[in-house]
């Protein structure tokens, strides 16, 4: 099993005849996920690589094939009008790669999203793999391998980095996540882990964080309180430098810096082992597993 | 981005907001004439992007034009965290009869813009979030309908009994949050928001964060960036599409992604080193990024190794290996370079490296390991 997506994911990818969206089908379609459709907008009826068909719209794209995902590969400028077609369509899951996406915009997008009753991972994220399944995003499919670890992330190659770790030890994984590094996401750590804890397959989870916010805190709570499963954590930015913070208002919100060593802090109080390099994130979820 | 206090008062007078006079003063004499034109008090302050200005001694009261040039040329050239005061805003001193704090926030908890206010103002705003919460009224904005009028007039009259007073905080709350919004910001902040003695409402210090993200479609707020707030690499770093920024150690670090590059500082010091900068190449990274990231680089004298941490994705190994190549080619790099490289391409990367007489490692752990002892001088 795997979390969000599974052999009944009909992916369609907006974007389909740009850059990165043409490249990425391509690679996602090589890894064995079900493309369906492409959209672009004033590219309907043509058909991406002779086999994948084309449409103007995402509804003319759902109501033609099915599609019950998307994967927006679009420039920033248009990524949350991406977000609002996608929901609107009634797809349940909607990715979104795209980076520099105006925090006003995803503002706006979430709720939306919520009301449709569909589920935003990102944006500005790799998106997600599960082994041997499907991926829908930018995860690189060769350096994965199936197992019962469940990998989630606020970053995009430090994620890659985990993921290479743990294969070449010889440890699968059940999805990887990459939620994404802008301050406003769709899904958060606390989903992910609320998946992975209901997922039978997966028996660890691996959770790299960063500096900055509080999510890893509020998720580091839901561990301590609602998992049943072994966690453990990296967060990456112990030796980034303090900011030159203007103004009070971040601090009087949250109460917080977001510091790596209050984050490692919350988290051992929370009872997830915090390794010290990535590397050492692969015995501390071995130990867990055989605990 | 963040703008100046000066900046961030254009702006808000541009949406209403009452905001007494003041200019921009770069000499003390300037400063002096400024002062004069104005008559009586006024008030030195430097424009810095730092917060605790004010406890740095970077704002001070002036009696009169003479001793705001005095002023003005103690704050001027002063250092306030690493950054030096070029600007200083000169503005008439104004009788305060109390003082209050407006702030709006994009917060990462609710998703949403959360407004706060609090009848305590002033430098010591986050000791009252600490010790006395419920001082501080927050009101979360649906950005669907944006703020309502009854929620402005709702925080106004929680600021002030009179209602002369609060019907004017009223109008304030809702041009800071218009002008919030029209500048892309992530903060926006009155601190502190003054009563004087005559019944006026007024903003006497404006801050504001603006959502990179959002410049691209704000040509009027990108051009109130402060290029000479950047070092010249970092400016070039920017240009380049590259995020860097300089640090104290002697391991030069170039990485893709930014967590990957936190992650590498981190193992730089965990393997007895230090990191000299943070720097992130980005993905879809072109071999000219890769020089350009040299260069940068090897614009500080303290480097002694370094370091690229290279995991392909996005980002082709081979353009990595070629600019590595290309760089080396038309700069005298003369420093020890420890490279890894992993995924997309790596096959080739290796052997373009191999062709030029470079090393290529797969391994984050023994890459890092390597920079450090090339940095300390004892590898071999």
């Amino acid at each position: 099993m795997s979390i969000f997506i599974d052999g009944s994911t009909r992916l369609v990818v907006q974007g389909i005849t740009g850059r990165d969206g043409s490249f990425h089908a391509r690679q996602m379609i090589e890894y064995g996920t079900n493309v369906v459709a492409g959209v672009t907008p004033g590219k309907g009826g043509q058909t991406f690589d002779g086999s994948v068909p084309v449409f103007d719209t995402v509804a003319d794209a759902v109501e033609e094939t099915g599609a019950n995902a998307s994967v927006i590969y679009v420039p920033a400028a248009f990524a949350s009008s991406a977000i609002f077609e996608a929901a609107d369509a009634g797809v349940d899951l909607i990715v979104c790669i795209t980076e520099g996406v105006p925090v006003a915009d995803t503002m706006r997008a979430l709720p939306y999203v919520r009301e449709k009753g569909a589920r935003l991972i990102g944006p500005n994220c790799p998106g997600l793999i599960a082994p041997g399944i499907g991926k829908v995003g930018i995860l690189p499919g060769q350096i994965v391998a199936p197992g019962p670890v469940g990998i989630v992330s606020r970053s995009g190659t430090l994620t890659y980095e985990v993921i290479f770790q743990f294969t070449r030890q010889g440890i699968g994984q059940s999805t990887c996540v990459g939620i994404g590094g802008d301050p406003l996401i769709g899904t958060n750590f606390v989903d992910c882990l609320q998946a992975f804890e209901a997922d039978p397959e997966t028996r660890a989870v691996a959770m790299i964080g960063e500096i900055g916010g509080t999510d890893e805190q509020v998720a580091a709570e839901f561990v301590r309180d609602h998992m049943s499963k072994p966690v453990v954590g990296f967060i990456a930015g112990q030796t980034a430098p303090p900011g030159r913070r203007m103004g009070h208002a971040g601090a009087i919100i949250s109460g917080s810096e977001g510091t790596a060593a209050e984050k490692v802090k919350v988290f051992r109080e929370c009872g997830i082992a915090v390794a010290e390099r990535p590397a050492d994130l692969v015995g501390l979820v071995d130990s867990g597993l055989r605990g | 981005m963040n703008i100046h206090e000066y900046q961030a008062k254009e702006i808000l007078r541009a949406h209403g907001v009452p905001v007494p006079p003041g200019e921009i003063a770069t000499t003390p004499e300037e400063a002096e004439r400024i002062a004069a034109a104005f008559g009586g008090m006024v008030v030195v302050k430097a424009q810095v992007h730092a917060g605790g200005r004010g406890k740095a001694g970077g704002v001070k009261l002036a009696d009169d034009a003479a001793d705001a040039r005095d002023k003005a040329g103690a704050i001027l050239g002063l250092e306030i965290k690493g950054l030096t005061v070029e600007k200083v805003l000169i503005t008439p001193a104004e009788d305060i009869a109390s003082e209050a704090y407006l702030g709006i926030v994009m917060d990462r908890g609710s998703q949403s813009d959360v407004i706060m206010v609090s009848s305590e103002g002033g430098i010591d705003i986050e000791e009252v979030a600490a010790t006395n919460p419920d001082a501080i009224q927050k009101l979360a904005v649906d950005a669907r309908y944006g703020l309502l009028p009854h929620q402005a007039s709702g925080l106004a009259f929680g600021l002030y009994d009179d209602p002369k007073l609060a019907r004017q905080a009223a109008r304030i709350i809702s041009q800071l949050y218009e002008a919030y919004r029209a500048a892309g910001c992530t903060l926006a902040e009155i601190n502190p928001l003054i009563s004087t003695p005559a019944g006026e409402v007024k903003a006497i210090d404006a801050k504001m964060n603006i959502d990179d993200s959002a410049l691209f479609r704000l040509p009027d707020v990108e051009a109130m960036r402060d290029e000479a707030s950047e070092n010249l690499f970092e400016r070039k770093a920017r240009e380049a599409g590259l995020s860097y920024i300089p640090l104290d150690g002697d391991v030069g670090c170039c990485v893709n992604g930014a967590g990957l590059a936190m992650a590498t500082m981190d193992l730089v010091k965990y393997y007895g080193g230090e990191p000299a900068n943070f720097l992130d190449i980005g993905g879809s990274s072109n071999p000219e990024k890769v020089v350009t990231a040299f260069e940068i680089i090897m614009s500080d004298p303290a480097v002694k190794s370094i370091l690229f941490n290279i995991f392909g994705g996005i980002t082709r190994c081979d353009d990595v290996a070629n600019g590595i190549v290309e760089a080396t080619r038309r700069i005298d790099v003369g420093l020890p370079i420890a490279i890894r490289l992993t995924g997309t391409n790596e096959d080739v990367a290796v052997e373009i490296l191999k062709e030029n007489g470079f090393e290529a490692m797969t391994d984050m752990d023994e890459v890092v390991k390597r920079a450090v002892e090339l940095a300390a001088g004892s590898a071999g």
